[in-house]
């Protein structure tokens, strides 16, 4: 079973029904995975910051959500994290794909990724980096933790966890 | 009429409804006027009162009305196709647009000069789409919850804002409250 095929199967497993989505490749299969998973509702959306919105909005509605997004885009959403995510309490798990790690081709790439964690810190978000496959049994953990602390956790996985592309 | 008109006249219509507000003067006008648990009061985030109000109708069954503002549409003009594509016909985005960013001292937007938000909602593929003047924001109003179809409407009004105070309210505590009136109308 493909990494991408573990992470679908652990947010259906810990009943997360609304998935938001903004593309990358290395999340190509996780994506066509929620899209085909009847018991995930899956809307993309255009920008993270409005995945951000769409998912409080599907929280209150009573269902557990989560965004899928690229690292790159972690600096439009900070206002959205501290001020909506943060300041009303807000579960909302963050799968990241992490690029500019290890293994990456694009060197532009880097220039996020050295800034990635320190700007997670600086919020003070709860943050896990899956760098081998095997990290993934730690999804289910992590998804669970971040219900019931009803913070925003964001779990980097970098292009060694996704055996490279 | 000024937008805090437009929210008076509209009282009596979604007073029982879920709504979810925009943030600044929109919201605290709300909540002077019409303190209630199924108003979500956005304290922050300017332009996801749209995306806020669609997660919310796409995952519940209740109806659900946006109030929000032609500045903030600008802000998160994505929001258009991601509401075009994801219908709900529970969902009612009502878009008060004064031609002005009217919480920071009612600099004017471009939706005032030459862009037209209903023309751009229609391009996005929204199918419902209805522009009204500030007088007729309460029938329209009742003639979108009525249809049973996801309705943008855009309403007009002057630019002009009227003294209010802060919401003191936690913003958990809004959450809270507003969750427990949905489960409630989910039960």
């Amino acid at each position: 079973m493909s990494v991408s095929d573990k992470i679908v199967e652990s947010l259906v497993k810990n009943k997360v029904e609304f998935v938001t989505t903004v593309p990358c490749k290395q999340l190509a299969g996780v994506i066509a995975g929620i899209e085909n998973t009847p018991e995930i509702m899956h809307i993309p959306s255009n920008k993270e910051d409005e995945g951000m919105g769409l998912c409080a909005g599907a929280y209150m509605g009573g269902k557990r959500p989560a965004i899928i997004m690229q690292n790159t885009a972690l600096g439009v959403t900070f206002n959205t994290l501290s001020s909506l995510t943060q300041f009303y309490n807000l579960p909302l798990p963050m799968i990241i794909s992490y690029r500019g790690e290890i293994g990456e081709r694009v060197a532009i790439q880097v220039e996020m990724a050295v800034h990635t964690k320190a700007l997670l810190q600086q919020l003070k978000i709860q943050t896990y980096h899956f760098h081998e496959p095997d990290d993934i049994r730690d999804l289910d953990s992590i998804l669970n933790h971040t219900f019931m602390s009803r913070k925003p956790t964001a779990i980097l996985t970098d292009s060694n966890f996704w055996g490279g592309y | 009429m000024i937008r805090s008109d437009v929210i008076k006249d509209l009282i009596p219509v979604i007073t029982d409804e879920l709504v979810v507000c925009n943030i600044g003067l929109p919201s605290q006008e709300l909540h002077m006027m019409d303190d209630q648990p199924t108003n979500f009061y956005m304290l922050g985030t300017m332009g996801l009162a749209s995306s806020i109000g669609l997660g919310l109708a796409l995952t519940q069954k209740s109806k659900v009305i946006a109030i929000d503002g032609d500045g903030s549409i600008l802000t998160n003009l994505g929001t258009l196709p991601t509401i075009a594509n994801n219908p709900a016909d529970n969902f009612v985005l009502f878009i008060v647009d004064n031609g002005s960013y009217g919480s920071t001292g009612d600099q004017p937007t471009y939706a005032g000069m030459k862009t037209s938000l209903a023309a751009v909602a229609s391009a996005c593929g929204c199918e419902n789409v209805v522009e009204c003047q500030a007088e007729d924001a309460v029938e329209t109003m009742k003639a979108a919850l009525a249809s049973d179809k996801m309705t943008i409407i855009v309403c007009k009004c002057e630019s002009g804002n009227i003294p209010v105070p802060v919401i003191e309210l936690d913003a958990p505590v809004i959450k809270h409250r507003f969750m427990e009136e949905v489960k409630k109308r989910n039960a």
